[in-house]
């Protein structure tokens, strides 16, 4: 079964690496698997952590009230007909009300008084000082650029400008960071191809 | 009737604000019941997702449109891993922990991995210093590239301590400006949601 798994795992990485290539049907033999197994995984997962603890057993076990947020998910179906398409917007409001009410305080407590509360604080010693000033100074400059209230004066265009820097700097950090966390993956699926399962690199 | 879901929302979305104030358990309680709640109605959303790529695969596999074979994978795949998974589960041992083992996660990782070449033609196209912004984001980028691997230490020592200062000094600065940008944006816009000012989630201007 181990080896079934590895030769099927490689053969799918390479079927996915002949689009370098161009586009093929291996590619999208591929990428039409790939959708169909996700989105079959995320149910089933979702039905055994969700669906069937939370409302099959209780409701088997005597207790009603889940079938009330059932009856909201089943309304949500309505949307598959045209008659029953209003339906849908009762349970949709349902959803997107709890979201919308967690994400108030969540978003305040989490976001915003805690990036606050860091960025004010004393600085450290030595380097440390020179480091939290420069993330001081940063931070209120990126705060202005994103000022658009009220007409910019000299000094505040001036500001706006440094913070137009920083945020290049972190564009730039980020993209490249993000390039090293695929560059990452792609060396992990090569050598799974090498180790796993050509057995040309020695095990790990 | 018409505005029955905006009623809705703003019950629930209030609810959770102001049970959020009530350090009594009984609100904590309600909390989490309201959130199980809300994950069922996802679970049916999903259902309902899953159930919109079946009928579309379906109607291409019945006309034989265009490359309907790949559409036939696509609903094969889907009804066999939800069956397998509902009946027998989806942990370790199991046929769909088989089947993320050896389709899900490879390919997964191999689809983000291919990403790689295509950001990196695509920065090389279109990455040009022709200005002071254009070349901090050109010059940290490349920075940051070489200082992740092992041949950027190789060629200057400094240049591993440079990416964490890059990255713990202006990124932070920058990011934190930026999220408190993200927490007002989205706390305004939920409490347009509530109090019904934006209405578009329900198809309505």
């Amino acid at each position: 079964m181990q080896i079934l798994e590895i030769w099927v795992a490689s053969l799918l990485t390479l079927c996915v690496f002949t689009f370098l290539y161009r586009d093929n049907p291996l590619y999208r033999f591929a990428e039409h698997l790939f959708v169909g197994v996700s989105a079959g995984y995320l149910l089933a997962v979702q039905y055994q952590n969700v669906l069937r603890p939370n409302v099959i057993e209780k409701v088997a076990g005597g207790n009603l009230m889940p079938l009330i947020p059932a009856a909201l998910g089943l309304m949500i179906l309505g949307r598959l007909a045209k008659r029953t398409h209003g339906l849908s917007q009762w349970a949709l409001a349902f959803y997107v009300g709890i979201y919308s009410g967690i994400a108030v305080p969540s978003y305040l407590q989490a976001q915003i008084f805690a990036q606050l509360a860091d960025a004010v604080k004393p600085f450290g010693a030595g380097w440390a000082a020179i480091n939290s000033a420069l993330v001081l100074i940063g931070f209120l400059a990126v705060i202005a650029y994103f000022y658009f209230t009220a007409p910019q004066n000299r000094v505040h265009k001036a500001a706006a400008r440094v913070g137009i820097w920083f945020l290049m700097v972190a564009f730039g950090a980020s993209f490249g960071y993000t390039v090293m966390a695929r560059v990452s993956l792609l060396i992990a699926r090569v050598q799974f191809l090498l180790r796993d399962w050509m057995h040309i690199l020695p095990p790990a | 009737m018409r505005n029955g879901p905006l009623f809705v929302t703003f019950l629930t979305g209030a609810t959770l604000i102001a049970i959020f104030f009530i350090p009594h358990h009984r609100a904590q309680e309600t909390q989490s019941v309201i959130l199980e709640w809300a994950d069922v109605v996802y679970t049916f959303a999903l259902i309902l997702g899953s159930f919109s790529l079946w009928i579309a695969n379906q109607t291409k596999v019945a006309r034989r449109g265009e490359g309907w074979g790949y559409s036939l994978v696509t609903l094969v795949s889907l009804t066999l891993v939800t069956v397998l998974g509902v009946v027998q589960g989806v942990s370790a041992g199991t046929a769909v922990g088989w089947i993320y083992n050896a389709i899900n996660a490879p390919l997964a990782s191999t689809m983000f991995s291919l990403l790689a070449f295509f950001i990196a033609s695509a920065a090389f196209r279109a990455f040009r210093a022709r200005n002071v912004e254009a070349s901090l984001l050109l010059v940290t980028a490349i920075v940051m590239m070489i200082g992740r691997v092992s041949i950027g230490e190789f060629l200057w020592e400094g240049f591993p301590p440079l990416t964490e200062w890059l990255l713990d000094v202006p990124n932070l600065a920058a990011k934190r400006a930026v999220a408190i940008g993200v927490g007002l944006g989205a706390i305004s816009t939920a409490l347009k949601i509530i109090v019904g000012i934006d209405r578009s989630y329900l198809g309505r201007s």
